[in-house]
Protein backbone atom coordinates (compact mmCIF):
# COMPACT_ATOMS: atom_id res chain seq x y z
CA UNK A 1 0.00 0.00 0.00
CA UNK A 2 0.98 3.49 -0.67
CA UNK A 3 -0.04 6.26 1.04
CA UNK A 4 -0.83 9.75 -0.13
CA UNK A 5 -0.18 12.96 1.43
CA UNK A 6 -3.77 13.52 3.14
CA UNK A 7 -3.57 9.80 4.49
CA UNK A 8 -6.50 9.71 7.59
CA UNK A 9 -5.41 8.85 11.07
CA UNK A 10 -7.67 5.92 10.11
CA UNK A 11 -5.62 4.13 7.89
CA UNK A 12 -2.77 5.21 10.17
CA UNK A 13 -4.35 3.20 12.55
CA UNK A 14 -4.80 0.30 10.72
CA UNK A 15 -1.10 0.17 9.60
CA UNK A 16 -0.46 0.06 13.55
CA UNK A 17 -2.66 -3.06 13.72
CA UNK A 18 -1.04 -4.63 11.08
CA UNK A 19 2.72 -4.35 12.97
CA UNK A 20 0.97 -5.54 16.26
CA UNK A 21 -0.05 -8.70 14.65
CA UNK A 22 3.18 -9.68 14.19
CA UNK A 23 5.44 -8.34 16.95
CA UNK A 24 6.04 -11.49 19.45
CA UNK A 25 6.90 -8.15 22.43
CA UNK A 26 4.02 -9.01 24.53
CA UNK A 27 2.76 -5.32 25.20
CA UNK A 28 2.35 -3.84 22.19
CA UNK A 29 0.05 -0.57 22.50
CA UNK A 30 -0.56 1.70 20.40
CA UNK A 31 -1.46 4.80 23.07
CA UNK A 32 1.06 6.78 21.52
CA UNK A 33 -0.47 6.88 18.06
CA UNK A 34 -2.50 9.93 18.31
CA UNK A 35 0.29 12.10 19.82
CA UNK A 36 2.97 10.48 17.20
CA UNK A 37 0.47 11.41 14.19
CA UNK A 38 -0.35 14.67 15.07
CA UNK A 39 3.24 15.25 15.23
CA UNK A 40 4.41 14.00 12.07
CA UNK A 41 1.39 14.64 10.15
CA UNK A 42 1.07 18.72 11.64
CA UNK A 43 4.25 19.61 13.23
CA UNK A 44 7.57 18.19 12.63
CA UNK A 45 9.76 19.78 9.84
CA UNK A 46 10.46 16.34 8.37
CA UNK A 47 11.15 15.38 5.08
CA UNK A 48 11.08 11.38 4.46
CA UNK A 49 13.22 12.42 0.93
CA UNK A 50 15.83 13.82 2.72
CA UNK A 51 15.82 12.29 6.09
CA UNK A 52 19.26 13.55 6.88
CA UNK A 53 18.66 17.08 6.70
CA UNK A 54 20.94 19.03 8.86
CA UNK A 55 17.85 21.63 9.33
CA UNK A 56 15.05 19.10 9.88
CA UNK A 57 13.12 18.87 13.48
CA UNK A 58 14.23 15.75 15.20
CA UNK A 59 11.81 13.30 16.65
CA UNK A 60 13.57 11.17 19.41
CA UNK A 61 11.08 8.19 20.41
CA UNK A 62 12.72 6.98 24.08
CA UNK A 63 10.19 4.61 25.19
CA UNK A 64 11.38 2.61 22.33
CA UNK A 65 9.54 -1.14 24.02
CA UNK A 66 6.50 -1.59 21.23
CA UNK A 67 6.99 0.57 18.91
CA UNK A 68 4.13 -0.36 16.36
CA UNK A 69 2.62 3.26 16.60
CA UNK A 70 6.24 4.79 15.25
CA UNK A 71 6.59 2.07 12.78
CA UNK A 72 3.08 3.04 11.52
CA UNK A 73 3.24 6.47 11.09
CA UNK A 74 6.64 6.44 9.75
CA UNK A 75 5.40 3.99 7.02
CA UNK A 76 2.70 6.59 6.56
CA UNK A 77 4.71 9.56 5.95
CA UNK A 78 6.64 7.61 3.63
CA UNK A 79 10.42 6.86 5.71
CA UNK A 80 10.06 3.32 4.24
CA UNK A 81 7.66 1.04 2.43
CA UNK A 82 4.27 -0.31 4.27
CA UNK A 83 5.50 -3.82 3.18
CA UNK A 84 7.97 -3.95 6.30
CA UNK A 85 5.66 -3.42 8.53
CA UNK A 86 4.70 -7.52 8.21
CA UNK A 87 6.93 -9.63 9.42
CA UNK A 88 8.64 -7.55 12.30
CA UNK A 89 11.21 -8.65 14.46
CA UNK A 90 12.32 -11.53 12.14
CA UNK A 91 15.96 -11.96 11.19
CA UNK A 92 14.88 -10.55 7.83
CA UNK A 93 13.64 -7.64 8.86
CA UNK A 94 14.85 -4.07 9.85
CA UNK A 95 12.47 -3.08 12.08
CA UNK A 96 12.86 -5.07 15.89
CA UNK A 97 10.28 -5.03 19.18
CA UNK A 98 13.02 -1.79 19.58
CA UNK A 99 13.93 0.55 16.67
CA UNK A 100 17.23 0.40 15.31
CA UNK A 101 18.46 3.75 14.08
CA UNK A 102 21.00 2.59 11.86
CA UNK A 103 18.73 0.38 10.60
CA UNK A 104 15.37 2.54 9.68
CA UNK A 105 15.57 5.82 7.56
CA UNK A 106 13.92 8.58 9.75
CA UNK A 107 14.82 7.13 13.33
CA UNK A 108 16.64 9.07 15.09
CA UNK A 109 17.78 7.26 18.73
CA UNK A 110 18.72 3.71 18.63
CA UNK A 111 16.49 2.76 21.85
CA UNK A 112 14.99 0.08 23.89
CA UNK A 113 16.41 0.99 27.27
CA UNK A 114 14.67 3.38 29.46
CA UNK A 115 16.29 6.58 30.44
CA UNK A 116 18.69 7.42 27.18
CA UNK A 117 16.34 9.78 25.11
CA UNK A 118 15.97 12.40 26.92
CA UNK A 119 19.58 13.22 27.79
CA UNK A 120 20.66 12.69 24.12
CA UNK A 121 17.87 15.20 23.28
CA UNK A 122 19.27 17.84 25.71
CA UNK A 123 22.84 17.15 23.77
CA UNK A 124 20.98 17.25 20.50
CA UNK A 125 19.23 20.80 21.61
CA UNK A 126 22.48 21.87 22.51
CA UNK A 127 24.32 20.83 19.11
CA UNK A 128 21.41 22.23 16.84
CA UNK A 129 21.97 25.86 19.17
CA UNK A 130 25.91 25.59 18.65
CA UNK A 131 25.47 24.65 14.57
CA UNK A 132 23.39 28.03 14.20
CA UNK A 133 20.12 25.47 13.54
CA UNK A 134 18.49 27.68 15.50
CA UNK A 135 14.86 26.86 13.47
CA UNK A 136 15.36 22.98 14.11
CA UNK A 137 13.35 21.54 17.43
CA UNK A 138 14.14 18.46 19.50
CA UNK A 139 10.63 16.32 20.81
CA UNK A 140 11.64 13.15 22.75
CA UNK A 141 9.03 10.95 23.82
CA UNK A 142 9.39 9.30 27.23
CA UNK A 143 6.70 7.16 28.97
CA UNK A 144 5.62 8.21 32.77
CA UNK A 145 7.27 4.65 34.01
CA UNK A 146 10.11 5.20 31.92
CA UNK A 147 10.14 8.59 34.09
CA UNK A 148 11.58 6.56 37.08
CA UNK A 149 14.74 6.13 35.45
CA UNK A 150 17.06 8.36 37.37
CA UNK A 151 19.10 9.67 33.83
CA UNK A 152 15.36 11.57 33.36
CA UNK A 153 15.53 13.95 36.29
CA UNK A 154 19.22 14.54 35.48
CA UNK A 155 18.08 15.60 32.03
CA UNK A 156 14.86 17.67 33.33
CA UNK A 157 16.92 19.69 35.94
CA UNK A 158 19.50 20.75 34.05
CA UNK A 159 17.44 21.74 30.87
CA UNK A 160 15.18 23.77 32.80
CA UNK A 161 17.96 25.13 34.65
CA UNK A 162 19.89 26.09 30.88
CA UNK A 163 16.30 27.13 29.54
CA UNK A 164 16.83 24.88 26.69
CA UNK A 165 14.11 26.69 24.64
CA UNK A 166 14.31 24.04 21.72
CA UNK A 167 13.91 21.02 23.27
CA UNK A 168 10.20 19.66 23.56
CA UNK A 169 9.39 16.56 25.89
CA UNK A 170 5.97 14.10 25.63
CA UNK A 171 5.31 12.05 28.27
CA UNK A 172 2.79 9.36 26.92
CA UNK A 173 1.16 9.09 30.70
CA UNK A 174 -0.47 5.57 30.69
CA UNK A 175 -0.55 5.48 34.26
CA UNK A 176 1.51 2.71 34.30
CA UNK A 177 4.36 3.98 36.90
CA UNK A 178 4.77 1.41 39.72
CA UNK A 179 4.38 3.67 42.27
CA UNK A 180 2.66 6.89 40.77
CA UNK A 181 3.66 10.96 40.61
CA UNK A 182 2.27 11.95 43.46
CA UNK A 183 1.67 15.71 42.70
CA UNK A 184 1.12 14.97 38.79
CA UNK A 185 4.00 14.48 35.99
CA UNK A 186 4.04 18.25 35.19
CA UNK A 187 4.66 19.23 38.06
CA UNK A 188 8.00 17.43 38.12
CA UNK A 189 8.93 19.61 35.39
CA UNK A 190 7.77 23.21 36.08
CA UNK A 191 9.47 22.58 39.69
CA UNK A 192 12.31 22.64 37.46
CA UNK A 193 11.25 25.86 35.17
CA UNK A 194 9.96 23.82 32.56
CA UNK A 195 6.49 25.31 30.42
CA UNK A 196 3.95 22.34 31.21
CA UNK A 197 0.55 21.47 29.70
CA UNK A 198 -1.44 18.06 30.22
CA UNK A 199 -3.79 16.87 27.85
CA UNK A 200 -6.22 14.20 26.97
CA UNK A 201 -3.84 11.65 25.02
CA UNK A 202 -6.38 11.28 22.41
CA UNK A 203 -7.78 14.70 21.81
CA UNK A 204 -5.49 16.11 18.56
CA UNK A 205 -6.33 20.01 18.62
CA UNK A 206 -5.76 19.88 22.47
CA UNK A 207 -2.17 17.80 21.28
CA UNK A 208 -1.24 20.51 18.64
CA UNK A 209 -2.07 23.10 20.71
CA UNK A 210 0.68 22.15 23.39
CA UNK A 211 2.97 20.87 20.40
CA UNK A 212 2.98 24.00 19.27
CA UNK A 213 2.90 26.31 22.70
CA UNK A 214 5.73 29.25 22.46
CA UNK A 215 7.95 28.75 24.77
CA UNK A 216 10.91 31.12 23.76
CA UNK A 217 13.22 30.91 27.10
CA UNK A 218 12.10 27.40 28.43
CA UNK A 219 11.90 23.81 27.60
CA UNK A 220 7.88 22.83 27.21
CA UNK A 221 6.84 19.44 28.50
CA UNK A 222 3.40 17.50 27.11
CA UNK A 223 2.18 15.18 29.56
CA UNK A 224 -0.29 13.31 27.46
CA UNK A 225 -2.84 11.58 29.47
CA UNK A 226 -4.16 8.14 28.27
CA UNK A 227 -7.02 7.18 30.50
CA UNK A 228 -9.20 4.95 28.37
CA UNK B 1 30.17 23.70 50.49
CA UNK B 2 34.06 24.34 50.06
CA UNK B 3 36.71 21.84 49.53
CA UNK B 4 39.91 22.54 51.35
CA UNK B 5 42.02 20.67 48.25
CA UNK B 6 41.84 19.46 45.06
CA UNK B 7 43.18 16.07 45.35
CA UNK B 8 43.58 16.45 41.47
CA UNK B 9 46.27 19.57 42.16
CA UNK B 10 49.95 18.22 42.33
CA UNK B 11 52.42 20.37 44.16
CA UNK B 12 55.45 18.72 42.53
CA UNK B 13 54.12 19.05 38.75
CA UNK B 14 54.19 22.75 37.69
CA UNK B 15 52.17 21.30 34.94
CA UNK B 16 50.08 18.34 35.15
CA UNK B 17 48.53 16.11 32.33
CA UNK B 18 45.29 17.57 33.27
CA UNK B 19 46.28 21.28 33.06
CA UNK B 20 48.12 20.36 29.70
CA UNK B 21 44.82 19.12 28.28
CA UNK B 22 42.46 21.95 29.36
CA UNK B 23 44.66 24.44 28.27
CA UNK B 24 45.29 22.71 24.14
CA UNK B 25 41.44 21.61 24.74
CA UNK B 26 40.10 25.38 25.29
CA UNK B 27 42.71 26.52 21.81
CA UNK B 28 40.85 23.63 19.85
CA UNK B 29 37.23 24.40 20.72
CA UNK B 30 38.13 27.86 19.68
CA UNK B 31 39.18 26.58 16.27
CA UNK B 32 37.00 23.66 15.57
CA UNK B 33 33.54 24.56 15.57
CA UNK B 34 32.84 20.97 15.18
CA UNK B 35 33.92 20.73 18.78
CA UNK B 36 32.00 20.46 21.96
CA UNK B 37 33.45 20.22 25.89
CA UNK B 38 30.83 17.98 28.15
CA UNK B 39 31.48 18.56 31.71
CA UNK B 40 30.00 16.98 35.25
CA UNK B 41 31.89 19.83 37.49
CA UNK B 42 35.16 18.27 37.90
CA UNK B 43 37.25 20.31 36.34
CA UNK B 44 35.03 22.96 35.06
CA UNK B 45 37.24 25.88 36.94
CA UNK B 46 39.28 25.12 33.91
CA UNK B 47 37.02 26.23 31.52
CA UNK B 48 35.57 29.24 32.70
CA UNK B 49 36.47 31.52 29.76
CA UNK B 50 35.59 28.67 27.26
CA UNK B 51 32.10 28.35 28.20
CA UNK B 52 31.73 31.57 28.70
CA UNK B 53 33.15 31.71 24.60
CA UNK B 54 31.03 28.93 23.74
CA UNK B 55 27.84 28.20 25.69
CA UNK B 56 26.27 25.36 23.38
CA UNK B 57 29.64 23.54 22.96
CA UNK B 58 31.38 23.48 26.44
CA UNK B 59 29.13 22.89 29.07
CA UNK B 60 28.86 21.67 32.75
CA UNK B 61 25.78 19.82 33.20
CA UNK B 62 26.50 19.47 36.61
CA UNK B 63 26.74 15.95 39.06
CA UNK B 64 25.20 14.04 36.57
CA UNK B 65 27.23 11.27 35.04
CA UNK B 66 24.31 9.76 33.07
CA UNK B 67 23.61 13.07 31.43
CA UNK B 68 27.41 13.68 30.82
CA UNK B 69 27.80 11.14 28.59
CA UNK B 70 23.95 11.57 27.13
CA UNK B 71 24.62 14.79 26.26
CA UNK B 72 27.58 13.82 24.62
CA UNK B 73 26.04 11.76 22.89
CA UNK B 74 23.24 13.69 21.64
CA UNK B 75 26.02 16.45 20.59
CA UNK B 76 27.52 13.47 18.49
CA UNK B 77 23.96 12.70 17.04
CA UNK B 78 23.78 16.27 16.17
CA UNK B 79 27.05 15.86 14.19
CA UNK B 80 29.46 17.43 16.98
CA UNK B 81 32.47 15.69 18.11
CA UNK B 82 32.12 15.77 21.81
CA UNK B 83 35.23 15.65 24.13
CA UNK B 84 33.07 14.35 28.12
CA UNK B 85 35.25 14.55 31.03
CA UNK B 86 34.91 13.63 34.72
CA UNK B 87 36.82 11.21 37.25
CA UNK B 88 37.45 7.90 35.75
CA UNK B 89 34.80 5.80 38.11
CA UNK B 90 31.90 8.38 37.36
CA UNK B 91 32.42 8.35 33.72
CA UNK B 92 33.52 4.51 32.99
CA UNK B 93 31.95 2.30 35.50
CA UNK B 94 29.09 4.50 37.07
CA UNK B 95 27.68 5.77 32.84
CA UNK B 96 29.28 2.20 30.99
CA UNK B 97 25.66 1.30 29.88
CA UNK B 98 25.33 5.19 28.63
CA UNK B 99 28.94 4.70 26.45
CA UNK B 100 27.62 1.66 25.44
CA UNK B 101 23.80 3.28 24.29
CA UNK B 102 24.83 6.44 23.66
CA UNK B 103 27.60 5.85 21.47
CA UNK B 104 28.16 2.46 19.63
CA UNK B 105 24.68 1.44 19.39
CA UNK B 106 23.65 4.83 17.80
CA UNK B 107 26.63 4.69 15.39
CA UNK B 108 28.66 7.55 16.78
CA UNK B 109 31.48 8.12 19.00
CA UNK B 110 33.56 10.84 20.99
CA UNK B 111 36.39 11.27 22.85
CA UNK B 112 36.36 10.80 26.67
CA UNK B 113 38.69 11.50 28.98
CA UNK B 114 39.19 11.06 32.57
CA UNK B 115 41.15 11.81 35.96
CA UNK B 116 42.02 9.70 38.83
CA UNK B 117 43.36 6.51 36.78
CA UNK B 118 44.09 3.57 39.48
CA UNK B 119 44.86 4.98 42.37
CA UNK B 120 45.96 9.25 41.80
CA UNK B 121 43.69 10.20 44.65
CA UNK B 122 45.35 7.50 47.31
CA UNK B 123 43.57 9.13 50.15
CA UNK B 124 40.21 9.42 48.72
CA UNK B 125 40.57 5.15 48.46
CA UNK B 126 38.77 3.13 46.49
CA UNK B 127 35.85 5.09 45.42
CA UNK B 128 38.31 7.39 42.98
CA UNK B 129 40.13 4.11 41.93
CA UNK B 130 39.51 3.32 38.36
CA UNK B 131 42.02 -0.04 37.59
CA UNK B 132 39.48 -1.98 35.26
CA UNK B 133 38.24 1.07 33.00
CA UNK B 134 40.82 -0.03 30.41
CA UNK B 135 39.15 -4.01 30.47
CA UNK B 136 35.83 -2.35 30.40
CA UNK B 137 36.59 -0.61 27.04
CA UNK B 138 38.38 -3.99 25.60
CA UNK B 139 34.71 -4.90 25.59
CA UNK B 140 33.50 -2.28 23.09
CA UNK B 141 34.15 -2.94 19.59
CA UNK B 142 36.81 0.31 18.00
CA UNK B 143 37.43 2.13 20.63
CA UNK B 144 41.42 3.34 21.08
CA UNK B 145 43.00 3.94 24.49
CA UNK B 146 45.45 6.57 24.92
CA UNK B 147 47.40 6.81 28.46
CA UNK B 148 49.97 9.60 28.44
CA UNK B 149 53.14 9.48 30.46
CA UNK B 150 54.26 13.20 30.81
CA UNK B 151 51.82 16.33 30.34
CA UNK B 152 53.41 17.34 27.11
CA UNK B 153 51.98 14.19 25.67
CA UNK B 154 49.08 15.13 25.99
CA UNK B 155 48.48 18.02 23.59
CA UNK B 156 49.40 15.62 20.34
CA UNK B 157 47.57 12.91 21.70
CA UNK B 158 44.50 14.89 22.43
CA UNK B 159 45.11 16.45 18.48
CA UNK B 160 44.62 12.67 17.48
CA UNK B 161 41.93 12.14 19.81
CA UNK B 162 39.81 14.79 17.86
CA UNK B 163 40.41 14.30 15.16
CA UNK B 164 39.77 10.58 14.67
CA UNK B 165 36.35 9.05 13.59
CA UNK B 166 36.47 6.03 16.21
CA UNK B 167 35.65 6.62 20.10
CA UNK B 168 38.79 7.56 21.82
CA UNK B 169 39.46 7.19 26.15
CA UNK B 170 42.02 9.18 27.27
CA UNK B 171 43.12 8.22 30.37
CA UNK B 172 44.93 11.27 32.22
CA UNK B 173 46.99 10.92 35.56
CA UNK B 174 49.39 12.16 38.15
CA UNK B 175 51.67 9.65 37.84
CA UNK B 176 54.24 10.20 34.93
CA UNK B 177 57.51 9.48 34.04
CA UNK B 178 60.61 12.14 33.81
CA UNK B 179 60.64 12.58 30.30
CA UNK B 180 57.72 12.81 27.22
CA UNK B 181 58.11 10.23 24.29
CA UNK B 182 57.17 11.16 20.98
CA UNK B 183 55.91 7.60 19.97
CA UNK B 184 55.30 7.01 16.59
CA UNK B 185 51.34 6.78 15.21
CA UNK B 186 50.23 3.71 16.77
CA UNK B 187 53.78 2.08 17.02
CA UNK B 188 55.84 0.69 20.40
CA UNK B 189 58.90 2.76 20.78
CA UNK B 190 61.96 0.87 21.21
CA UNK B 191 63.83 2.26 24.07
CA UNK B 192 66.38 -0.24 25.48
CA UNK B 193 67.07 -3.78 23.20
CA UNK B 194 68.30 -6.77 24.61
CA UNK B 195 67.83 -10.74 24.37
CA UNK B 196 66.28 -12.67 27.02
CA UNK B 197 62.42 -10.79 27.30
CA UNK B 198 60.58 -7.45 25.68
CA UNK B 199 58.87 -5.31 27.97
CA UNK B 200 55.96 -3.84 26.81
CA UNK B 201 55.16 -0.68 29.40
CA UNK B 202 52.63 1.46 28.86
CA UNK B 203 52.07 5.64 29.66
CA UNK B 204 53.35 6.76 33.53
CA UNK B 205 54.99 3.36 34.61
CA UNK B 206 57.94 3.76 31.84
CA UNK B 207 60.92 5.58 34.61
CA UNK B 208 59.43 2.24 36.95
CA UNK B 209 60.27 0.00 34.27
CA UNK B 210 63.67 1.49 33.12
CA UNK B 211 64.96 1.66 36.44
CA UNK B 212 63.57 -1.69 37.44
CA UNK B 213 65.53 -3.48 34.08
CA UNK B 214 68.28 -1.28 34.07
CA UNK B 215 71.29 -3.94 34.57
CA UNK B 216 69.04 -6.93 32.55
CA UNK B 217 69.34 -8.02 29.35
CA UNK B 218 65.81 -6.99 28.16
CA UNK B 219 64.07 -4.79 25.36
CA UNK B 220 62.53 -2.06 26.71
CA UNK B 221 59.05 -0.44 24.27
CA UNK B 222 57.37 2.00 25.43
CA UNK B 223 53.72 3.37 23.76
CA UNK B 224 50.93 5.59 25.08
CA UNK B 225 48.41 4.40 23.01
CA UNK B 226 48.03 1.03 24.31
CA UNK B 227 44.53 0.59 22.14
CA UNK B 228 44.57 -0.69 19.31
CA UNK B 229 48.09 -2.87 20.49
CA UNK B 230 50.79 -2.76 18.47
CA UNK B 231 50.96 -6.57 19.06
CA UNK B 232 52.80 -6.93 15.16
CA UNK B 233 55.61 -4.38 16.55
CA UNK B 234 55.51 -6.77 19.91
CA UNK B 235 56.05 -9.54 17.89
CA UNK B 236 58.72 -8.87 16.08
CA UNK B 237 60.49 -7.24 19.22
CA UNK B 238 59.88 -11.09 21.24
CA UNK B 239 61.18 -13.23 18.20
CA UNK B 240 65.14 -11.07 19.14
CA UNK B 241 64.05 -12.26 22.57
CA UNK B 242 62.93 -15.70 21.89
CA UNK B 243 59.26 -15.27 22.69
CA UNK B 244 59.21 -14.15 26.14
CA UNK B 245 57.23 -10.72 26.82
CA UNK B 246 56.55 -8.69 29.92
CA UNK B 247 53.55 -6.30 29.64
CA UNK B 248 53.37 -3.59 32.04
CA UNK B 249 49.97 -1.56 32.72
CA UNK B 250 49.25 1.35 35.34
CA UNK B 251 45.33 -0.35 35.42
CA UNK B 252 44.29 -4.11 35.91
CA UNK B 253 46.51 -6.72 36.05
CA UNK B 254 46.64 -8.88 32.74
CA UNK B 255 44.16 -6.33 31.00
CA UNK B 256 46.58 -7.31 27.55
CA UNK B 257 46.58 -10.30 27.90
CA UNK B 258 44.02 -11.45 25.58
CA UNK B 259 45.39 -9.06 22.86
CA UNK B 260 49.04 -10.97 23.59
CA UNK B 261 48.02 -14.36 23.38
CA UNK B 262 45.44 -13.53 20.39
CA UNK B 263 48.38 -12.85 18.27
CA UNK B 264 50.62 -15.43 19.61
CA UNK B 265 47.71 -18.47 18.08
CA UNK B 266 50.57 -19.97 15.77
CA UNK B 267 53.70 -19.33 17.94
CA UNK B 268 54.51 -20.52 21.60
CA UNK B 269 54.95 -17.57 24.01
CA UNK B 270 55.61 -17.07 27.39
CA UNK B 271 53.76 -13.67 28.94
CA UNK B 272 54.35 -12.34 32.36
CA UNK B 273 51.26 -9.71 32.71
CA UNK B 274 52.20 -6.78 35.47
CA UNK B 275 49.73 -4.33 36.58
CA UNK B 276 47.15 -3.18 39.23
CA UNK B 277 45.67 -5.83 41.67
CA UNK B 278 42.41 -7.38 41.45
CA UNK B 279 41.56 -6.74 45.09
CA UNK B 280 40.72 -3.21 46.99
CA UNK B 281 43.90 -2.66 49.12
CA UNK B 282 41.32 -0.77 51.84
CA UNK B 283 44.59 1.84 52.82
CA UNK B 284 45.12 5.20 52.35
CA UNK B 285 48.48 6.73 52.07
CA UNK B 286 50.18 8.34 48.98
CA UNK B 287 49.91 7.23 45.35
CA UNK B 288 54.02 6.16 45.37
CA UNK B 289 52.67 3.84 48.32
CA UNK B 290 49.96 2.64 46.18
CA UNK B 291 52.12 1.56 43.21
CA UNK B 292 54.81 0.17 45.62
CA UNK B 293 51.91 -2.08 47.33
CA UNK B 294 50.69 -3.17 43.51
CA UNK B 295 54.25 -4.15 42.84
CA UNK B 296 54.59 -1.89 40.40
CA UNK B 297 57.66 0.37 41.73
CA UNK B 298 60.76 -0.28 40.39
CA UNK B 299 61.42 -2.94 43.24
CA UNK B 300 58.73 -4.56 42.63
CA UNK B 301 58.60 -5.21 38.84
CA UNK B 302 62.34 -5.96 39.22
CA UNK B 303 61.43 -8.43 41.30
CA UNK B 304 58.96 -10.34 39.31
CA UNK B 305 60.87 -9.62 35.61
CA UNK B 306 63.71 -11.84 37.68
CA UNK B 307 61.78 -14.54 38.48
CA UNK B 308 60.25 -14.47 34.96
CA UNK B 309 63.69 -14.63 33.65
CA UNK B 310 65.21 -17.39 35.81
Amino acid sequence: MMLSMDTTFEQVRELALRSVTDVRYPIVKTYTLDALWVLYDRVLRVDPNRPDDPDRDRFLLSKGHGPSAFYAVLAAKGFFPAAWLDGIATLESRLGSHPDATLIPGVEMSAGSLGHGLPLAVGTAHGLRATGRTGSRVFVLVGDAELDEGSNHEAIAYAGALGLANLDVIVADNDSASHGWPGGIASRFEVNGWSAATVDATDHEALYRSFTTAHPDRPHVTVAAYRP
Amino acid sequence: MVYQADPLEDDLQPLTMRDAWAAHLSDLVDADPRLAVVLADISSDMFTDAMKAHPDRVINVGIREQLLIGAAGGLALAGMRPVAHTYAPFLIERAFEQVKLDFEHQGTSGVLVTVGASYDWAEGSFTHFSPRDVALFDTLPGWRVFVPGHAAEVPPLLDRAVQAEDGVYIRLSLRHNENPYAVPDGKLLVLREGKRATVAVVGPLLDNVLEATADLDVTVAYTNTPRPLDTAGLRELAAETGDAIVVVEPYLEGTSAWLVSRAYEDRPHRLLSLGVGREELRRYGTAAEHERLHGLDAEGIRARVRAFLA
